[in-house]
């Protein structure tokens, strides 16, 4: 067992909290997890450790709406990884209202194969 | 302006200097003022209690002690003149032992020594029925009918905003960077360019030491002396109805406790020498020492009322006198060490430097046809039902609250910008927008967005104050200038 | 959003709600639900849906939805529910009075002052955040120190951001939030900063919102002053001891053009006073009956104007059962008395609603003061005798604890009052 490292994660599933420790073998693989007070706790460190994903929520720039923003997010999970990169990918998006709930704004984002879509109607209105 | 430039130059825009123009600009002559900030009224005398003192404070024997009994009786009619509120509320002076009892017998004996009316002593039981929150450990009292409260920062834009009207060219954002006689006008430097002048009235406050150096007749020292006050939660309107003092030391007021004009209730200030002018943090240490001494007048007050708290320095000479006269740099007059009561005394301090300026040689015919007084801005909140109906009816721009805490309407912000509100502060200072309990937290972005709107700038170019005191960036000033935009990733 | 504004605006209701964000649109769907013909919710913004348009963050409905959404998401939801359900939402529109006999004052963009009058009336005006002066920092006062949501508000809606580099007081949600916000738009986050031992928030957003950037959390250290005259250019912050006191001698300088400030939350009470409604000094919202009626007949409340939640699922929760009796009230018939007062207790801090029935059924929310693992709730007369107790595994002030009541369990008890305890097993 010299050969395993040790990871440290902080389970999200309860406000307890529990500190979970995920030894791996060089290769990657989870040989034991640790710390857990519950399976659901157990799933998470293996997932977190192998494969930690991000649902990502940001805003891209619309013209001819209330507010110069557009909340938007992905259609799912995306590796942990790419949500910096997803944001900046975003920073250069305009659109234009009117724009509804749901609407695609960037289809297959970075290649993850998630959308980035609108979290609400935007109507074409005069700004006050 | 003349071919040699203005008659007279006020430098510094705060209360003092705008009582000045206000009272200058009543005349034919050609009056600018120079204020280093972007409004008027931001250095000392918006953090100022707002008390206009009764009269009979200070000691006859002194200038200020002259000025505090004559500026109390004007101010009545200049708050009628230029429509800010005023309350003559009166006040307690509180003795809380029988060893304060000479102080009460002193403050009535020089009540009448200067001709202050109604002062009179109050025993224990009449003060506890009139303001039956103070201390059951109250002995005595005495009870002064002419003290006031004001706002200090609506005096000054009141007082500034008639002057422009009466035709005062005002400098903002123009502080002085040195001055030289050039034949018989004063050349003044400033980062817009000289300004020329006759006569240079220095009203610089806690810079007054400074500009007096400059003009090549700095004899005096300013020993600024920090004032921190707290401003309490407006539920608690009513603790007290009047200004609320306890017995006076040689140096300071002491901790007041103060209904302000608002309805809501001011405790402070402190008294402690700092070294810098500009100094106007608060501390925990001075937090405590005014909720300690407030709460020994008033002890319902807790600290978890505080909603605002802010600090001002007061401009002192060593004599704790003013200093107002002519200097030995022909035409440069000093207006200089006004400290408390210097609030009250402004209107008597600007009609004594009237006549000084007359005795050294200026013209001072009054104006033609005194300038009407400018319309009144609107106070939607304190309207009857009827009035806020058909105003709303006439102007849709009073039929949306900006700020809900101080139920300020957009019709009075827009009022306010048109006034010559330039920054968040100045919006604030003129309409309360964010001076409530929420202290901005809801009205803040409208307030910017109408700010930017009036000066067809980004919300980043908006100001708390001016200079530095940015409140956003935009985006593309953090993240650079965006990818390729337009295009999808 | 869909343009919610009536074309008429009557001269009485059944129902008005004040406030239309999740609590007021949820309350205003259940009293139609319950029979009121006209109902009429009154939003200051010129969009109902309240504060959770600026939430673009997930995390919202799994309770009441059964499955996450945005803020966003989740107000034109409740929007278009209460829209459905024949509900009239006035926005660009304040409530400025409620009097005695239900007279409503308002005034509103679209009809100027209007008053009009109503059988009942649902206050959801929501909360707004603790300031810095709340919490005394002393110091200078420069631009750059905002409340969380302020800055919220400023970046998701009007898109600027409050600074380069910032600091942040408070480790609530709203907090965390806008650091891993704040982070995703190019903004350095110095550090956050906490005055009690524990994060104020979920750990769910303390890992995702701090770890996953490297952002530290320092726990049990808060900041002593403020430097900058202009703008804000350091904070500086020190480490409390046992009894949160300051410890000046370690406080260390950290750079920064911006403070945070996430304090804490205070419900909306200015109409709640005007109308002198009772209050609990905790919560500082109105004391409630089991049917979110206040001190006032006829006058009902739900939301974080009551006490502050910690999820809006259960705003939702707490919207219906005030709408709802708020909609019977309008026809006449007036929630039954409740018979037993709740008495927060050891290690608790509050608990809503104020009284219930020994009869009925009855959520309980509850606050406690301090974390704890492995613990009772119990519930006992005020001479100690205990009436019924349930086993939870950990409660943390961050989460409200939910305890359904149900009348067996209260059946063999015949006092007026219950204490609310959790304690350690």
């Amino acid at each position: 067992m010299s050969d395993t490292e040790t990871f440290s994660y902080l389970c999200i599933g309860c406000p307890l909290g529990c500190r979970l420790e995920v030894d791996a073998d060089p290769a990657g693989d989870v040989v034991e997890v640790r710390g857990f007070s519950c399976r659901k706790g157990k799933t998470y460190a293996v997932q977190e450790h192998t494969d930690p994903r991000r649902l990502v929520t940001t805003t891209v720039a619309i013209d001819g709406a209330r507010w110069p923003r557009l909340p938007v997010r992905t259609t799912g999970e995306v590796p942990k990884a790419l949500v910096t990169e997803v944001c900046r990918a975003l920073r250069g998006v305009r659109v234009s209202a009117p724009v509804r709930l749901g609407q695609v704004i960037v289809a297959d984002v970075l290649g993850t194969g998630r959308d980035v879509i609108a979290t609400c109607d935007a109507p074409a209105a005069a700004r006050t | 302006m003349t071919a040699a430039g203005h008659d007279v130059a006020i430098i510094g825009g705060g209360v003092v200097g705008c009582a000045l123009a206000h009272e200058l600009t009543r005349h034919r002559i050609d009056v600018t003022l120079l204020e280093r900030a972007t409004e008027v009224g931001f250095g000392t005398s918006k953090a100022n209690s707002g008390i206009i003192h009764g009269g009979h404070h200070a000691s006859p024997t002194t200038l200020k002690g002259r000025l505090e009994w004559i500026g109390n009786q004007r101010w009545g009619d200049l708050c009628d003149e230029l429509g800010f509120g005023f309350a003559r509320v009166g006040e307690l002076t509180v003795a809380l032992s029988e060893a304060d009892l000479p102080t009460l017998d002193h403050l009535v004996e020089q009540a009448e020594a200067k001709g202050v009316p109604g002062v009179e002593r109050w025993d224990r039981d009449r003060v506890l029925a009139a303001e039956p929150n103070l201390t059951t450990d109250v002995v005595a009292a005495v009870h002064g009918p002419t003290t006031a409260v004001i706002n200090p920062y609506e005096a000054c834009f009141g007082l500034a905003e008639q002057a422009v009207h009466q035709g005062l060219v005002l400098r903002t954002d123009c502080p002085v960077l040195g001055l030289a006689r050039n034949g018989d006008t004063w050349v003044i430097r400033t980062p817009a360019g000289p300004v020329h002048a006759r006569y240079v009235l220095n009203a610089a406050g806690v810079f007054a030491d400074a500009v007096a150096t400059m003009a090549g007749v700095g004899d005096f020292t300013i020993r600024p002396r920090k004032g921190e006050e707290y401003l309490l939660d407006k539920r608690l309107a009513g603790l007290v109805h009047r200004v609320i003092y306890p017995c006076p030391t040689p140096t300071t007021k002491g901790t007041l406790v103060i209904p302000t004009y608002d309805g809501t209730i001011m405790i402070g200030p402190t008294a402690d020498l700092v070294d810098d002018p500009d100094d106007v943090t608060t501390s925990a240490d001075g937090a405590d020492r005014v909720l300690a001494a407030a709460r020994r007048l008033v002890p319902g007050i807790s600290d978890r009322d505080v909603i605002a708290q802010f600090a001002g320095v007061r401009a002192v000479l060593d004599s704790e006198d003013f200093l107002i006269g002519p200097t030995a740099a022909p035409g440069f007059v000093n207006v200089a060490g006004i400290q408390s009561p210097g609030l009250t005394a402004a209107p008597a301090i600007a009609e004594l430097v009237v006549d000084l300026l007359r005795a050294q040689g200026l013209e001072l015919a009054p104006a033609a046809g005194p300038a009407p007084p400018l319309p009144r801005p609107v106070h939607f909140a304190s309207l009857p039902t009827e009035d806020q109906r058909a105003l709303a009816e006439r102007d849709p721009r009073y039929r949306r609250i900006v700020c809900r805490c101080e139920f300020v309407t957009e019709g009075e912000v827009l009022d306010a910008i048109d006034r010559g509100a330039r920054t968040l502060d100045g919006l604030k200072f003129r309409t309360r927008t964010g001076m409530g309990r929420c202290q901005g937290g809801f009205c803040t972005s409208r307030c910017m967005e109408l700010l930017a709107h009036d000066q067809g700038a980004p919300l980043s170019a908006v100001t708390k104050r001016g200079g530095g005191s940015w409140l956003v960036l935009e985006r593309d000033e953090v993240q650079g200038p965006g990818p390729d935009t337009g295009g999808a990733p | 959003m869909i343009d919610a504004r009536p074309h008429v605006l009557h001269d009485h209701y059944d129902v008005v709600v004040a406030g239309g964000g999740p609590a007021g649109l949820g309350a205003a769907l259940a009293a139609r639900e319950a029979g009121a013909e006209r109902v009429l919710v009154v939003d200051r913004e010129t969009e109902a849906g309240g504060i959770l348009l600026q939430c673009i963050h997930a995390g919202f409905g799994l309770h009441h939805f059964g499955e996450e959404l945005t803020g966003p998401e989740y107000a034109q939801r409740v929007l278009e529910a209460a829209l459905d359900g024949g509900v009239d939402v006035l926005t660009d529109a304040y409530l400025l009075d409620v009097g005695a006999d239900r007279a409503v004052k308002l005034l509103s963009g679209e009809h100027g002052v209007a008053t009009l009058d109503t059988r009942a009336a649902v206050l959801a005006m929501g909360a707004r955040e603790r300031t810095r002066s709340a919490i005394r920092i002393p110091g200078e006062r420069p631009a750059g120190v905002f409340t969380a949501g302020l800055a919220q508000r400023l970046v998701n809606l009007h898109g600027v951001l409050p600074g380069r580099r910032v600091a942040i007081l408070g480790s609530g949600d709203i907090g965390l939030i806008m650091a891993r916000r704040l982070t995703l738009e190019g903004v350095e986050v110095a550090g956050v900063f906490e005055l009690l031992p524990h994060a104020n928030g979920l750990t769910r957003n303390v890992v995702q919102c701090l770890h996953d950037f490297d952002i530290p959390l320092h726990l049990s250290t808060t900041v002593i002053g403020i430097d900058g005259r202009d703008r804000v250019e350091r904070v500086t912050v020190a480490p409390v001891d046992d009894h949160r006191r300051p410890l000046p001698d370690r406080a260390w300088d950290v750079a920064c053009d911006t403070l945070l400030v996430s304090v804490g939350l205070i419900p909306e009470n200015e109409l709640s006073r005007q109308l002198r409604l009772r209050l609990d000094p905790v919560t500082q919202g109105p004391v409630v009956t089991s049917a979110m009626e206040t001190s006032r007949d006829g006058v009902f409340a739900c939301g974080n104007v009551v006490h502050i939640h910690d999820l809006v699922d259960f705003v939702s929760a707490e919207a219906t059962l005030a709408g709802h009796h708020a909609g019977l009230f309008a026809a006449g018939r007036h929630p039954r008395a409740d018979n037993v007062r709740l008495q927060p207790a050891t290690n608790v801090a509050y608990c809503v609603p104020h009284t219930i029935s020994t009869e009925r059924e009855h959520t309980v929310y509850l606050r406690v003061r301090n974390p704890l693992e492995r613990c009772v709730l119990r519930l006992s007369t005020p001479d100690g005798v205990v009436v019924h107790e349930r086993k939870l595994r950990y409660v943390v002030p961050p989460e409200m604890v939910n305890l359904r009541l149900r009348p067996a369990v209260l059946a063999d008890f015949h006092g007026d009052a219950l204490q609310v305890e959790v304690l350690a097993r």
